[in-house]
Protein backbone atom coordinates (compact mmCIF):
# COMPACT_ATOMS: atom_id res chain seq x y z
CA UNK A 1 0.00 0.00 0.00
CA UNK A 2 1.12 3.27 -0.86
CA UNK A 3 1.07 5.61 2.34
CA UNK A 4 1.62 9.19 2.91
CA UNK A 5 2.47 10.69 6.28
CA UNK A 6 2.38 13.99 6.84
CA UNK A 7 4.00 15.34 9.85
CA UNK A 8 6.52 12.58 8.89
CA UNK A 9 9.76 14.43 10.57
CA UNK A 10 8.02 13.73 14.41
CA UNK A 11 9.36 11.14 16.47
CA UNK A 12 6.71 9.02 16.60
CA UNK A 13 5.78 9.47 12.72
CA UNK A 14 8.91 8.28 12.20
CA UNK A 15 8.75 5.16 13.98
CA UNK A 16 5.42 4.55 12.46
CA UNK A 17 7.17 5.03 8.52
CA UNK A 18 9.55 2.57 9.56
CA UNK A 19 7.34 0.11 10.60
CA UNK A 20 4.85 0.37 7.47
CA UNK A 21 8.58 0.16 5.48
CA UNK A 22 8.96 -3.14 7.60
CA UNK A 23 5.75 -4.22 6.56
CA UNK A 24 6.20 -3.75 3.26
CA UNK A 25 4.55 -0.74 2.16
CA UNK A 26 5.37 2.13 -0.10
CA UNK A 27 5.87 5.54 2.61
CA UNK A 28 5.95 9.25 1.13
CA UNK A 29 6.45 11.96 3.84
CA UNK A 30 5.33 15.48 4.13
CA UNK A 31 7.17 18.08 6.43
CA UNK A 32 8.96 21.32 6.58
CA UNK A 33 11.23 20.21 9.69
CA UNK A 34 12.50 17.23 6.74
CA UNK A 35 14.32 13.76 8.38
CA UNK A 36 18.24 14.17 8.17
CA UNK A 37 18.88 10.37 7.96
CA UNK A 38 15.78 9.05 6.83
CA UNK A 39 15.41 5.69 5.34
CA UNK A 40 16.45 5.48 1.63
CA UNK A 41 12.98 4.05 0.21
CA UNK A 42 10.79 6.72 2.19
CA UNK A 43 10.45 9.83 -0.40
CA UNK A 44 10.59 13.35 1.19
CA UNK A 45 8.49 16.36 0.83
CA UNK A 46 10.10 19.04 3.31
CA UNK A 47 6.84 21.16 2.37
CA UNK A 48 4.10 22.87 4.36
CA UNK A 49 1.29 21.14 4.14
CA UNK A 50 -0.97 24.06 3.84
CA UNK A 51 0.77 25.36 0.59
CA UNK A 52 0.19 24.08 -3.28
CA UNK A 53 3.70 21.81 -3.10
CA UNK A 54 1.93 19.20 -0.34
CA UNK A 55 -1.42 19.19 -3.06
CA UNK A 56 1.18 18.15 -5.62
CA UNK A 57 2.47 15.38 -3.52
CA UNK A 58 -1.39 14.13 -3.47
CA UNK A 59 -1.35 14.40 -7.15
CA UNK A 60 1.39 12.87 -8.05
CA UNK A 61 1.87 9.93 -5.53
CA UNK A 62 -1.72 9.74 -5.40
CA UNK A 63 -1.48 7.34 -2.11
CA UNK A 64 -4.19 5.11 -1.09
CA UNK A 65 -3.55 5.63 2.73
CA UNK A 66 -2.68 8.79 4.59
CA UNK A 67 -1.61 8.81 7.83
CA UNK A 68 -2.25 12.68 9.42
CA UNK A 69 0.09 13.14 12.21
CA UNK A 70 1.10 17.06 11.51
CA UNK A 71 -0.21 18.60 14.40
CA UNK A 72 1.37 20.44 16.87
CA UNK A 73 0.99 20.72 20.91
CA UNK A 74 -0.10 23.82 22.72
CA UNK A 75 3.38 24.31 24.09
CA UNK A 76 5.24 24.89 20.97
CA UNK A 77 3.78 27.63 18.94
CA UNK A 78 1.35 31.25 19.15
CA UNK A 79 -2.09 30.20 18.82
CA UNK A 80 -2.55 31.99 15.35
CA UNK A 81 0.28 30.25 14.30
CA UNK A 82 -0.82 27.26 16.17
CA UNK A 83 -4.47 27.44 14.20
CA UNK A 84 -2.79 27.64 11.32
CA UNK A 85 -0.85 24.24 11.27
CA UNK A 86 -3.54 22.62 13.45
CA UNK A 87 -6.91 23.03 11.70
CA UNK A 88 -6.06 24.43 8.48
CA UNK A 89 -3.46 21.94 7.98
CA UNK A 90 -5.90 18.84 8.63
CA UNK A 91 -8.37 20.68 6.54
CA UNK A 92 -5.78 20.71 3.92
CA UNK A 93 -4.95 16.82 4.28
CA UNK A 94 -8.79 15.92 4.21
CA UNK A 95 -9.67 18.03 0.86
CA UNK A 96 -6.61 16.59 -1.14
CA UNK A 97 -7.67 13.35 0.26
CA UNK A 98 -10.85 13.40 -1.32
CA UNK A 99 -9.80 15.08 -4.51
CA UNK A 100 -7.15 12.68 -5.15
CA UNK A 101 -8.66 9.67 -4.59
CA UNK A 102 -7.30 8.65 -0.89
CA UNK A 103 -9.24 5.68 0.40
CA UNK A 104 -8.02 5.42 4.18
CA UNK A 105 -7.19 8.29 6.28
CA UNK A 106 -5.58 8.09 9.82
CA UNK A 107 -6.21 11.39 11.85
CA UNK A 108 -3.57 11.03 14.92
CA UNK A 109 -5.11 13.50 17.72
CA UNK A 110 -4.39 13.36 21.24
CA UNK A 111 -6.55 12.55 24.86
CA UNK A 112 -6.42 15.91 25.81
CA UNK A 113 -9.34 16.59 23.69
CA UNK A 114 -11.59 16.14 26.37
CA UNK A 115 -9.79 18.09 28.85
CA UNK A 116 -9.11 17.96 32.25
CA UNK A 117 -11.09 19.41 35.70
CA UNK A 118 -13.02 18.64 38.65
CA UNK A 119 -16.37 17.31 37.63
CA UNK A 120 -15.23 15.32 34.68
CA UNK A 121 -15.12 11.91 34.50
CA UNK A 122 -12.40 9.57 35.48
CA UNK A 123 -12.28 7.36 32.14
CA UNK A 124 -13.72 9.24 28.98
CA UNK A 125 -15.12 7.27 26.25
CA UNK A 126 -15.52 8.42 22.74
CA UNK A 127 -18.50 10.06 22.86
CA UNK A 128 -17.95 12.79 25.50
CA UNK A 129 -17.43 16.11 24.07
CA UNK A 130 -14.79 18.16 25.09
CA UNK A 131 -14.65 19.89 28.07
CA UNK A 132 -13.24 22.75 30.17
CA UNK A 133 -12.10 24.48 27.23
CA UNK A 134 -13.03 28.01 29.31
CA UNK A 135 -9.97 27.59 31.54
CA UNK A 136 -7.91 25.90 28.68
CA UNK A 137 -8.28 27.97 25.50
CA UNK A 138 -4.94 27.07 23.85
CA UNK A 139 -6.30 23.44 23.55
CA UNK A 140 -9.06 24.52 21.13
CA UNK A 141 -6.97 24.06 17.82
CA UNK A 142 -6.46 20.72 18.82
CA UNK A 143 -10.31 20.37 19.65
CA UNK A 144 -11.23 21.89 16.21
CA UNK A 145 -8.92 19.75 14.27
CA UNK A 146 -10.34 17.07 16.17
CA UNK A 147 -13.54 17.43 14.95
CA UNK A 148 -13.36 18.39 11.55
CA UNK A 149 -11.41 15.35 11.01
CA UNK A 150 -14.12 13.37 13.02
CA UNK A 151 -16.85 14.94 11.17
CA UNK A 152 -15.41 13.01 7.54
CA UNK A 153 -17.12 10.31 8.86
CA UNK A 154 -20.22 11.53 7.51
CA UNK A 155 -19.27 14.34 5.07
CA UNK A 156 -16.43 11.79 3.25
CA UNK A 157 -18.41 8.52 3.00
CA UNK A 158 -16.00 7.06 0.61
CA UNK A 159 -13.03 8.01 2.75
CA UNK A 160 -12.34 5.41 5.07
CA UNK A 161 -11.58 7.67 8.66
CA UNK A 162 -10.03 6.87 11.97
CA UNK A 163 -9.51 9.52 14.51
CA UNK A 164 -7.48 8.56 17.05
CA UNK A 165 -7.29 10.27 20.19
CA UNK A 166 -4.24 8.84 21.72
CA UNK A 167 -3.04 8.69 25.31
CA UNK A 168 0.75 10.56 26.29
CA UNK A 169 3.80 8.93 25.01
CA UNK A 170 6.93 8.12 26.87
CA UNK A 171 9.82 6.12 26.42
CA UNK A 172 13.62 6.46 25.56
CA UNK A 173 13.46 8.44 22.94
CA UNK A 174 12.39 11.72 25.65
CA UNK A 175 10.35 13.12 22.96
CA UNK A 176 6.86 13.97 23.59
CA UNK A 177 4.06 16.16 25.75
CA UNK A 178 4.89 14.03 29.02
CA UNK A 179 8.70 13.95 28.48
CA UNK A 180 9.50 17.24 28.05
CA UNK A 181 7.63 17.84 31.65
CA UNK A 182 9.85 14.86 33.00
CA UNK A 183 12.50 16.11 31.32
CA UNK A 184 14.03 18.50 34.61
CA UNK A 185 15.04 16.84 38.47
CA UNK A 186 12.17 18.35 39.65
CA UNK A 187 8.56 17.33 38.24
CA UNK A 188 6.46 20.69 39.46
CA UNK A 189 2.87 19.12 40.53
CA UNK A 190 0.13 21.77 42.25
CA UNK A 191 0.37 21.10 45.73
CA UNK A 192 -2.64 18.87 47.09
CA UNK A 193 -3.32 17.64 43.89
CA UNK A 194 -1.76 14.72 41.71
CA UNK A 195 -3.48 13.56 38.77
CA UNK A 196 -3.80 9.93 36.99
CA UNK A 197 -1.66 10.58 33.64
CA UNK A 198 -2.28 8.10 31.01
CA UNK A 199 0.45 7.32 28.45
CA UNK A 200 1.51 4.28 26.39
CA UNK A 201 5.43 3.46 25.51
CA UNK A 202 6.30 5.26 22.25
CA UNK A 203 7.03 2.07 20.39
CA UNK A 204 3.35 0.66 21.71
CA UNK A 205 1.72 4.18 20.42
CA UNK A 206 3.74 3.50 16.88
CA UNK A 207 2.32 0.28 16.88
CA UNK A 208 -1.24 1.08 17.25
CA UNK A 209 -1.25 3.79 14.84
CA UNK A 210 0.09 1.06 12.07
CA UNK A 211 -2.57 -1.58 13.36
CA UNK A 212 -5.54 1.23 13.02
CA UNK A 213 -4.12 1.51 9.32
CA UNK A 214 -4.23 -2.35 8.50
CA UNK A 215 -7.20 -2.46 10.53
CA UNK A 216 -10.67 -2.30 9.26
CA UNK A 217 -11.65 0.21 11.71
CA UNK A 218 -13.99 3.71 11.22
CA UNK A 219 -15.11 5.84 13.44
CA UNK A 220 -13.09 7.41 16.34
CA UNK A 221 -10.86 5.83 18.81
CA UNK A 222 -9.15 6.50 22.12
CA UNK A 223 -5.86 5.01 22.01
CA UNK A 224 -4.20 3.52 25.19
CA UNK A 225 -1.88 0.86 26.69
CA UNK A 226 -2.17 -0.05 30.40
CA UNK A 227 -3.28 1.92 33.39
CA UNK A 228 -2.82 4.82 34.12
CA UNK A 229 -0.25 6.31 37.25
CA UNK A 230 -0.67 8.97 39.70
CA UNK A 231 1.49 11.95 38.32
CA UNK A 232 3.98 11.34 41.85
CA UNK A 233 4.55 7.74 40.70
CA UNK A 234 5.68 8.48 37.17
CA UNK A 235 8.50 11.21 38.66
CA UNK A 236 9.23 8.27 41.24
CA UNK A 237 9.14 5.46 38.70
CA UNK A 238 11.46 8.18 36.09
CA UNK A 239 14.10 9.03 39.29
CA UNK A 240 12.79 12.26 39.45
CA UNK A 241 12.04 14.18 42.35
CA UNK A 242 8.07 16.03 42.91
CA UNK A 243 8.23 19.61 43.63
CA UNK A 244 4.57 20.42 45.56
CA UNK A 245 3.55 23.75 44.57
CA UNK A 246 0.81 26.22 46.18
CA UNK A 247 -1.34 26.82 42.61
CA UNK A 248 -0.54 30.23 42.94
CA UNK A 249 3.43 30.07 43.42
CA UNK A 250 3.50 26.85 40.21
CA UNK A 251 2.23 29.60 37.96
CA UNK A 252 4.44 32.51 38.38
CA UNK A 253 7.04 30.00 38.50
CA UNK A 254 6.61 27.63 35.35
CA UNK A 255 9.11 28.03 32.55
CA UNK A 256 11.26 29.93 35.07
CA UNK A 257 14.16 28.40 37.78
CA UNK A 258 14.25 25.28 35.86
CA UNK A 259 10.81 24.03 35.71
CA UNK A 260 9.24 23.56 32.29
CA UNK A 261 7.37 25.76 30.69
CA UNK A 262 3.10 25.34 30.93
CA UNK A 263 0.68 27.81 29.74
CA UNK A 264 -1.87 28.75 32.71
CA UNK A 265 -4.49 26.69 31.05
CA UNK A 266 -2.24 23.63 31.37
CA UNK A 267 -2.30 23.51 35.26
CA UNK A 268 -5.85 21.80 35.37
CA UNK A 269 -4.16 19.16 33.38
CA UNK A 270 -1.57 19.01 36.72
CA UNK A 271 -4.67 19.14 38.69
CA UNK A 272 -6.97 16.71 37.35
CA UNK A 273 -6.78 13.22 35.33
CA UNK A 274 -7.21 12.99 31.60
CA UNK A 275 -8.12 8.84 31.29
CA UNK A 276 -9.32 7.33 28.59
CA UNK A 277 -11.61 4.21 27.83
CA UNK A 278 -9.75 2.24 24.92
CA UNK A 279 -11.85 -0.55 25.01
CA UNK A 280 -13.66 0.03 22.09
CA UNK A 281 -10.16 0.27 19.78
CA UNK A 282 -8.56 -2.88 21.20
CA UNK A 283 -12.00 -4.90 20.43
CA UNK A 284 -12.01 -3.37 17.07
CA UNK A 285 -8.21 -3.48 16.09
CA UNK A 286 -6.96 -6.59 18.13
CA UNK A 287 -4.30 -4.26 19.51
CA UNK A 288 -2.58 -4.93 22.69
CA UNK A 289 0.49 -3.36 24.07
CA UNK A 290 3.97 -4.62 25.11
CA UNK A 291 4.95 -2.20 28.07
CA UNK A 292 3.70 -1.99 31.01
CA UNK A 293 3.23 1.71 32.79
CA UNK A 294 6.37 0.85 34.93
CA UNK A 295 8.58 -0.21 32.22
CA UNK A 296 7.36 2.40 29.81
CA UNK A 297 8.63 5.36 32.83
CA UNK A 298 11.60 3.47 33.43
CA UNK A 299 12.84 3.28 29.72
CA UNK A 300 12.51 6.85 29.88
CA UNK A 301 14.30 7.61 32.86
CA UNK A 302 17.22 4.91 31.76
CA UNK A 303 17.28 7.20 28.06
CA UNK A 304 17.74 10.07 30.60
CA UNK A 305 18.76 10.09 34.15
CA UNK A 306 17.63 13.25 35.82
CA UNK A 307 19.97 15.98 35.49
CA UNK A 308 21.60 14.01 32.48
CA UNK A 309 21.65 15.93 29.03
CA UNK A 310 18.55 16.88 27.28
CA UNK A 311 17.28 15.14 24.67
CA UNK A 312 18.86 16.26 21.29
CA UNK A 313 15.53 16.10 19.37
CA UNK A 314 13.27 18.47 18.93
CA UNK A 315 11.12 20.19 21.93
CA UNK A 316 8.28 18.16 22.50
CA UNK A 317 4.85 18.29 20.85
CA UNK B 1 -2.81 -2.22 64.54
CA UNK B 2 0.13 -1.01 61.86
CA UNK B 3 0.25 -4.67 60.85
CA UNK B 4 -3.07 -5.73 60.87
CA UNK B 5 -4.04 -2.41 58.50
CA UNK B 6 -0.87 -3.54 55.81
CA UNK B 7 -2.11 -6.85 55.76
CA UNK B 8 -5.84 -6.75 55.47
CA UNK B 9 -4.72 -3.66 52.81
CA UNK B 10 -2.97 -6.45 51.03
CA UNK B 11 -5.81 -8.79 51.19
CA UNK B 12 -8.08 -6.84 49.51
CA UNK B 13 -8.83 -8.53 46.10
CA UNK B 14 -8.43 -4.92 43.60
CA UNK B 15 -6.17 -5.00 41.05
CA UNK B 16 -2.86 -3.55 41.60
CA UNK B 17 0.07 -3.22 39.80
CA UNK B 18 3.52 -3.41 41.18
CA UNK B 19 3.41 -0.33 42.82
CA UNK B 20 0.00 -0.90 44.65
CA UNK B 21 -2.16 1.54 42.31
CA UNK B 22 -5.41 0.26 40.50
CA UNK B 23 -6.43 1.07 37.29
CA UNK B 24 -8.86 4.19 39.08
CA UNK B 25 -5.50 5.32 40.89
CA UNK B 26 -6.63 3.56 44.28
CA UNK B 27 -3.13 3.21 46.05
CA UNK B 28 -2.37 0.63 48.50
CA UNK B 29 0.21 3.28 50.25
CA UNK B 30 -2.63 5.72 50.62
CA UNK B 31 -5.56 3.58 51.87
CA UNK B 32 -3.06 2.36 54.93
CA UNK B 33 -2.38 5.61 55.80
CA UNK B 34 -6.60 6.37 55.56
CA UNK B 35 -6.82 3.41 57.60
CA UNK B 36 -4.78 3.77 59.88
CA UNK B 37 -6.77 6.65 60.90
CA UNK B 38 -10.74 5.19 60.31
CA UNK B 39 -9.90 1.89 62.43
CA UNK B 40 -8.59 4.39 65.36
CA UNK B 41 -11.73 6.46 65.34
CA UNK B 42 -13.60 3.18 64.24
CA UNK B 43 -12.69 1.11 67.13
CA UNK B 44 -11.73 3.58 70.29
CA UNK B 45 -13.31 6.85 69.36
CA UNK B 46 -16.87 6.16 68.21
CA UNK B 47 -16.89 2.15 69.45
CA UNK B 48 -18.53 1.36 66.08
CA UNK B 49 -20.53 -1.99 66.24
CA UNK B 50 -21.51 -3.08 62.68
CA UNK B 51 -24.05 -6.60 62.64
CA UNK B 52 -25.43 -7.88 59.68
CA UNK B 53 -21.98 -8.40 57.62
CA UNK B 54 -22.93 -11.42 56.18
CA UNK B 55 -25.09 -9.78 53.94
CA UNK B 56 -21.93 -7.87 52.17
CA UNK B 57 -21.24 -10.52 49.04
CA UNK B 58 -17.48 -10.98 49.69
CA UNK B 59 -16.71 -10.49 46.15
CA UNK B 60 -18.27 -9.54 43.21
CA UNK B 61 -20.45 -6.25 42.23
CA UNK B 62 -22.87 -4.88 44.90
CA UNK B 63 -24.40 -1.57 46.19
CA UNK B 64 -24.47 -0.69 49.84
CA UNK B 65 -27.43 2.05 49.91
CA UNK B 66 -28.27 3.30 53.49
CA UNK B 67 -29.17 6.42 55.30
CA UNK B 68 -26.88 9.99 55.90
CA UNK B 69 -26.89 10.88 59.37
CA UNK B 70 -25.15 13.99 60.76
CA UNK B 71 -23.78 16.94 59.42
CA UNK B 72 -20.54 15.68 57.25
CA UNK B 73 -20.19 12.43 55.46
CA UNK B 74 -18.90 10.87 58.79
CA UNK B 75 -21.60 7.34 58.34
CA UNK B 76 -19.26 6.73 54.68
CA UNK B 77 -15.91 6.81 56.40
CA UNK B 78 -17.53 3.90 58.96
CA UNK B 79 -18.91 1.95 56.62
CA UNK B 80 -16.01 1.96 54.31
CA UNK B 81 -14.21 1.01 58.22
CA UNK B 82 -16.54 -1.46 58.51
CA UNK B 83 -16.11 -3.50 54.98
CA UNK B 84 -12.31 -2.83 55.35
CA UNK B 85 -12.08 -4.30 58.87
CA UNK B 86 -15.16 -6.89 59.52
CA UNK B 87 -14.99 -8.17 56.08
CA UNK B 88 -13.05 -11.25 55.06
CA UNK B 89 -11.42 -10.64 53.22
CA UNK B 90 -12.05 -7.16 53.68
CA UNK B 91 -13.57 -4.86 51.31
CA UNK B 92 -12.88 -1.85 50.09
CA UNK B 93 -16.57 0.41 49.60
CA UNK B 94 -16.48 2.97 47.08
CA UNK B 95 -18.54 5.87 47.72
CA UNK B 96 -19.49 8.82 45.48
CA UNK B 97 -17.61 11.59 46.73
CA UNK B 98 -19.38 15.53 46.75
CA UNK B 99 -18.40 17.14 43.59
CA UNK B 100 -16.81 19.99 45.71
CA UNK B 101 -13.97 17.64 47.12
CA UNK B 102 -12.60 17.44 44.25
CA UNK B 103 -11.67 21.41 43.77
CA UNK B 104 -10.05 21.20 47.09
CA UNK B 105 -6.33 20.22 47.54
CA UNK B 106 -5.28 17.25 49.37
CA UNK B 107 -9.42 16.30 49.68
CA UNK B 108 -9.48 15.42 45.86
CA UNK B 109 -5.84 13.42 45.92
CA UNK B 110 -6.43 11.32 48.78
CA UNK B 111 -10.69 10.21 47.84
CA UNK B 112 -9.15 9.41 44.97
CA UNK B 113 -6.15 7.72 46.17
CA UNK B 114 -8.69 5.98 48.19
CA UNK B 115 -11.13 5.09 45.75
CA UNK B 116 -13.99 7.87 46.65
CA UNK B 117 -14.74 9.22 42.86
CA UNK B 118 -16.66 11.70 42.11
CA UNK B 119 -20.22 11.36 42.76
CA UNK B 120 -21.04 10.43 38.87
CA UNK B 121 -23.34 7.84 37.16
CA UNK B 122 -20.24 7.19 34.72
CA UNK B 123 -18.30 6.13 37.90
CA UNK B 124 -21.14 4.26 39.49
CA UNK B 125 -21.11 2.33 36.34
CA UNK B 126 -17.80 1.62 35.83
CA UNK B 127 -16.70 0.51 39.21
CA UNK B 128 -19.83 -2.33 39.48
CA UNK B 129 -19.16 -3.36 35.64
CA UNK B 130 -15.31 -3.93 37.73
CA UNK B 131 -17.07 -6.05 40.15
CA UNK B 132 -16.49 -3.42 43.15
CA UNK B 133 -18.67 -2.91 45.67
CA UNK B 134 -20.51 0.35 45.63
CA UNK B 135 -21.17 2.42 48.77
CA UNK B 136 -24.25 4.88 47.72
CA UNK B 137 -26.23 7.64 49.65
CA UNK B 138 -29.91 7.92 47.65
CA UNK B 139 -30.82 11.00 49.84
CA UNK B 140 -27.63 13.08 48.99
CA UNK B 141 -26.07 16.19 50.43
CA UNK B 142 -29.70 16.62 51.74
CA UNK B 143 -28.90 13.80 53.98
CA UNK B 144 -26.29 15.26 55.79
CA UNK B 145 -27.63 18.43 56.01
CA UNK B 146 -30.57 16.46 58.07
CA UNK B 147 -30.82 18.29 61.70
CA UNK B 148 -30.72 17.03 65.01
CA UNK B 149 -34.67 16.62 65.29
CA UNK B 150 -34.56 14.87 61.96
CA UNK B 151 -31.65 12.50 62.69
CA UNK B 152 -33.83 9.29 62.31
CA UNK B 153 -35.76 9.83 58.88
CA UNK B 154 -35.18 9.90 55.47
CA UNK B 155 -35.63 12.70 53.06
CA UNK B 156 -36.56 12.03 49.43
CA UNK B 157 -34.06 9.13 47.46
CA UNK B 158 -32.53 9.95 44.03
CA UNK B 159 -33.48 7.41 41.54
CA UNK B 160 -30.49 6.89 39.96
CA UNK B 161 -28.97 3.88 41.82
CA UNK B 162 -32.21 1.80 40.90
CA UNK B 163 -31.57 2.35 37.46
CA UNK B 164 -27.94 1.27 37.73
CA UNK B 165 -28.46 -1.70 39.92
CA UNK B 166 -30.99 -2.85 36.95
CA UNK B 167 -28.77 -2.28 34.52
CA UNK B 168 -26.02 -3.96 36.08
CA UNK B 169 -27.61 -6.25 37.51
CA UNK B 170 -26.38 -5.90 40.85
CA UNK B 171 -27.50 -6.79 44.40
CA UNK B 172 -28.67 -3.75 47.02
CA UNK B 173 -27.50 -4.05 50.01
CA UNK B 174 -29.08 -1.76 52.60
CA UNK B 175 -28.08 -0.18 55.75
CA UNK B 176 -29.07 1.67 58.46
CA UNK B 177 -26.68 3.87 60.19
CA UNK B 178 -27.53 4.73 63.81
CA UNK B 179 -26.05 7.78 65.65
CA UNK B 180 -24.32 10.30 63.23
CA UNK B 181 -27.44 12.52 63.97
CA UNK B 182 -25.54 12.75 67.74
CA UNK B 183 -22.37 12.64 67.20
CA UNK B 184 -22.65 15.67 64.80
CA UNK B 185 -26.25 17.26 66.05
CA UNK B 186 -26.55 19.82 63.73
CA UNK B 187 -28.81 22.45 64.73
CA UNK B 188 -28.64 24.76 61.90
CA UNK B 189 -27.03 24.69 58.19
CA UNK B 190 -25.11 27.62 57.34
CA UNK B 191 -25.74 27.90 53.49
CA UNK B 192 -24.21 31.56 52.58
CA UNK B 193 -20.89 30.86 54.36
CA UNK B 194 -21.13 27.71 52.80
CA UNK B 195 -21.54 28.87 49.33
CA UNK B 196 -18.72 31.31 49.78
CA UNK B 197 -16.10 28.31 50.78
CA UNK B 198 -17.08 26.22 48.17
CA UNK B 199 -19.18 23.46 50.22
CA UNK B 200 -23.16 23.05 49.75
CA UNK B 201 -23.62 24.10 53.40
CA UNK B 202 -21.95 24.51 56.49
CA UNK B 203 -23.46 22.63 59.93
CA UNK B 204 -23.49 24.36 63.36
CA UNK B 205 -23.54 22.35 66.23
CA UNK B 206 -24.33 23.25 70.09
CA UNK B 207 -19.93 23.75 69.82
CA UNK B 208 -20.35 25.69 67.15
CA UNK B 209 -18.05 23.45 64.75
CA UNK B 210 -19.27 19.88 62.84
CA UNK B 211 -16.45 18.50 65.19
CA UNK B 212 -17.85 14.84 66.35
CA UNK B 213 -18.34 14.13 69.59
CA UNK B 214 -17.47 10.56 71.10
CA UNK B 215 -20.68 8.69 70.91
CA UNK B 216 -21.31 4.96 70.16
CA UNK B 217 -22.68 4.36 66.61
CA UNK B 218 -23.67 1.26 64.54
CA UNK B 219 -24.18 0.14 61.35
CA UNK B 220 -26.70 -2.48 60.27
CA UNK B 221 -26.97 -4.11 56.93
CA UNK B 222 -29.92 -5.98 55.94
CA UNK B 223 -30.39 -9.31 52.95
CA UNK B 224 -29.76 -8.30 49.66
CA UNK B 225 -32.16 -7.05 47.73
CA UNK B 226 -32.60 -7.73 43.48
CA UNK B 227 -34.53 -6.03 41.23
CA UNK B 228 -35.77 -7.37 37.69
CA UNK B 229 -35.05 -4.26 34.81
CA UNK B 230 -32.78 -3.10 32.42
CA UNK B 231 -32.90 0.32 34.35
CA UNK B 232 -35.00 1.55 31.32
CA UNK B 233 -38.38 1.77 33.17
CA UNK B 234 -40.74 4.39 33.64
CA UNK B 235 -40.28 6.58 36.78
CA UNK B 236 -43.19 5.29 38.34
CA UNK B 237 -42.26 1.71 38.58
CA UNK B 238 -38.54 2.51 39.21
CA UNK B 239 -39.93 4.76 42.66
CA UNK B 240 -41.93 1.57 43.22
CA UNK B 241 -38.48 0.07 43.58
CA UNK B 242 -36.90 2.50 45.27
CA UNK B 243 -40.07 2.81 48.07
CA UNK B 244 -39.10 -0.92 48.73
CA UNK B 245 -35.67 0.00 49.59
CA UNK B 246 -36.37 3.05 51.66
CA UNK B 247 -39.05 1.34 53.68
CA UNK B 248 -36.45 -1.35 53.85
CA UNK B 249 -33.63 1.39 55.61
CA UNK B 250 -36.28 3.05 57.74
CA UNK B 251 -37.61 0.12 59.25
CA UNK B 252 -33.80 -1.04 60.17
CA UNK B 253 -33.26 2.79 61.45
CA UNK B 254 -36.47 1.90 63.73
CA UNK B 255 -35.36 -1.52 65.15
CA UNK B 256 -31.76 -0.46 65.47
CA UNK B 257 -32.76 3.40 67.73
CA UNK B 258 -34.06 0.88 70.16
Amino acid sequence: MKVLIPGIGGLLARNVARRLLAQGHTVIGIDPRGWPGAPDPIELYPVDIRKRAAEDVFRQHRPEAVIHMATISALLADAEERYRINLGGTRAVFEHSERYGVRRLVFVGRHTYYGAGPDAPLYHTETEPPQELGTYPELADLVAADLYAANALWRLPALQTTVLRICYTLGPSGHGTLAGFLRGRFVPMVLGFDPLFHFMHEDDAADAIVTALSSSARGIYNVAGPQPLPLSVIASEAGRRALPLPETVLALLVGRAGLPRLSRGALAHIKYPIVVDATSFRKETGFAHRFDELTTARTFADAFPAGGRSSPLPAPG
Amino acid sequence: MADEISTRVDRLELPFDARGVDEYGVSKWHLAVAFRVLTLLYRKYFHVRADGLQHVPPRGRAMLVGNHSGGIALDAAMVIASCFLELDPPRLAQGMAEKFLNRFPFASMWTARCGQLTGLPEHALRLLESDRLLLVFPEGARGTAKLWKDRFSLVDFGTGFMRLALRTRSPIVPFAFIGGGDAVPTVTNLYKVGKLIGVPYLPVTPWLLPVPRPVPLSVHFCEPLRFEGTGEEDDEIIQRSVDQVKERIAGMIERSRK
